[in-house]
């Protein structure tokens, strides 16, 4: 290489001192909503009555995982205006001015072709094209379509986040059954409260970037009565969920302490004004939207345990 | 003995070069495993009406 070079990339290096890192390529694919995904689509897997290789089991969720991710990328590709206004996606890669926006692009549809071929390739061709109806979902029909345009925005991108259990399942049978639609059910009616509590104490975020939430559409007071109508609805299918074929008594136990407590929150979400939660802080809010975390995550915990225990003749009902 | 002193830059690029690469060595090391597994099992066989003929 002449010094000519040297110099020359020296200058170029010299006039990107924000270059991204590997760590902020790896942001893009958010990392925290796919450790959701990772989890979902393992319980989804293992509650399958078709035993699948470890390894095999490993790449399909690796691949889901990457899927997922992929979809994250292009998400923050298409919101990069949005999450510039919004404090709490500011710090984001691209707003960050780290990435450009076409580089997310470019690397969401990279790994979203990818993660589609190797998961039909691992494991069956169904589960690959469901990755890619997923993907398509939270990519286009909620980011492109439903985010910015209807306040059920939350309800129908819900949707997309709660495929993962439903590919893991297929890629465990190559077909499908009521019981991953159980599990799809609980994610996507668990979704709009867990979002919506978020909403109402981060409420300034969204007002600001002019998404269309409940809280911004029809009203704060309108938005805690929704609350409290999908977590009754949840309640009620978390507890029927019991006595199918991924439930048992460890769940049915595990289902009806935190739904008790979740509808306790809900109720008393319901029942406060802002005022009153301007008084505290959100208190009541923010403490609901940490117990929606440990909810989905024990309730599909509880899946996952009856279906591991299963070989010993512990699990479920039997 | 380098001529320069590396640039905090260099080495965040440093960092991602090394990402990509192992995350290349990752997806080898994956497609080998996977055809192992699946040839080992016996997915890509071809049915045994063909074989007999």
């Amino acid at each position: 290489m002449s010094d000519a070079s040297i110099n020359a990339s020296t200058a170029q290096s010299a006039g990107r001192e924000d270059e991204a890192s590997f760590g902020d390529y790896f942001a893009l694919l958010k990392p925290r909503v796919m450790s959701l995904v990772v989890f979902t689509a393992l319980v989804g897997l293992l509650a399958a009555p078709v035993p699948v290789h470890p390894f095999i089991g490993f790449c399909a969720i690796l691949f889901i995982a990457i899927g997922g991710g992929a979809s994250g990328a292009l998400n923050m590709w298409w919101d990069a205006d949005i999450d510039r206004v919004m404090k709490r996606t500011k710090g984001r890669p691209i707003p960050a001015g780290k990435i450009e926006p076409g580089e997310a692009m470019a690397l969401g549809l990279a790994l979203s072709g990818l993660s589609v071929i190797m998961l039909g390739l691992a494991t069956n061709v169904f589960a690959g094209a469901f990755l890619a109806f997923t993907i398509f979902f939270y990519a286009v029909v909620y980011t492109m379509w439903l985010k910015r345009s209807t306040p059920q925005n939350i309800v129908i991108g819900g949707a997309a986040g709660a495929f993962p259990p439903v590919i893991g399942w297929i890629a465990a049978t190559g077909s499908m059954s009521v019981e991953p639609w159980l599990m799809f059910a609980l994610t996507f009616m668990w979704t709009p409260p867990h979002f919506w509590a978020l909403a109402l104490f981060m409420r300034s975020d969204y007002d600001d970037a002019g998404v269309p939430m409940l809280t911004v559409t029809h009203g704060r007071r309108a938005t805690r009565v929704h609350i409290l109508v999908y977590t009754i609805l949840l309640a009620l299918l978390a507890v029927g969920t019991s006595f199918s074929g991924i439930g048992g008594p460890i769940y049915l136990a595990v289902a009806l302490v935190l739904n008790a407590l979740f509808l306790r929150g809900a109720w008393r979400i319901w029942r406060r004004d802002e005022v009153m939660s301007e008084a505290d802080n959100f208190k009541v809010e923010r403490g609901f939207f940490k117990l929606s975390l440990l909810y989905l995550f024990l309730h599909f915990g509880a899946i996952l345990a009856e279906a591991l225990l299963k070989p010993y003749g512990l699990g479920g009902w039997s | 003995m380098s001529l320069r002193q590396p640039h905090e830059l260099h080495k965040r690029r440093h960092g991602r070069n090394l990402g990509v690469a192992l995350t290349l060595a990752a997806f080898i090391v994956i497609v080998f495993g996977l055809t192992v597994v699946k040839v080992t099992r016996g997915d890509f066989e071809p049915p045994r009406d063909e074989v007999s003929n």
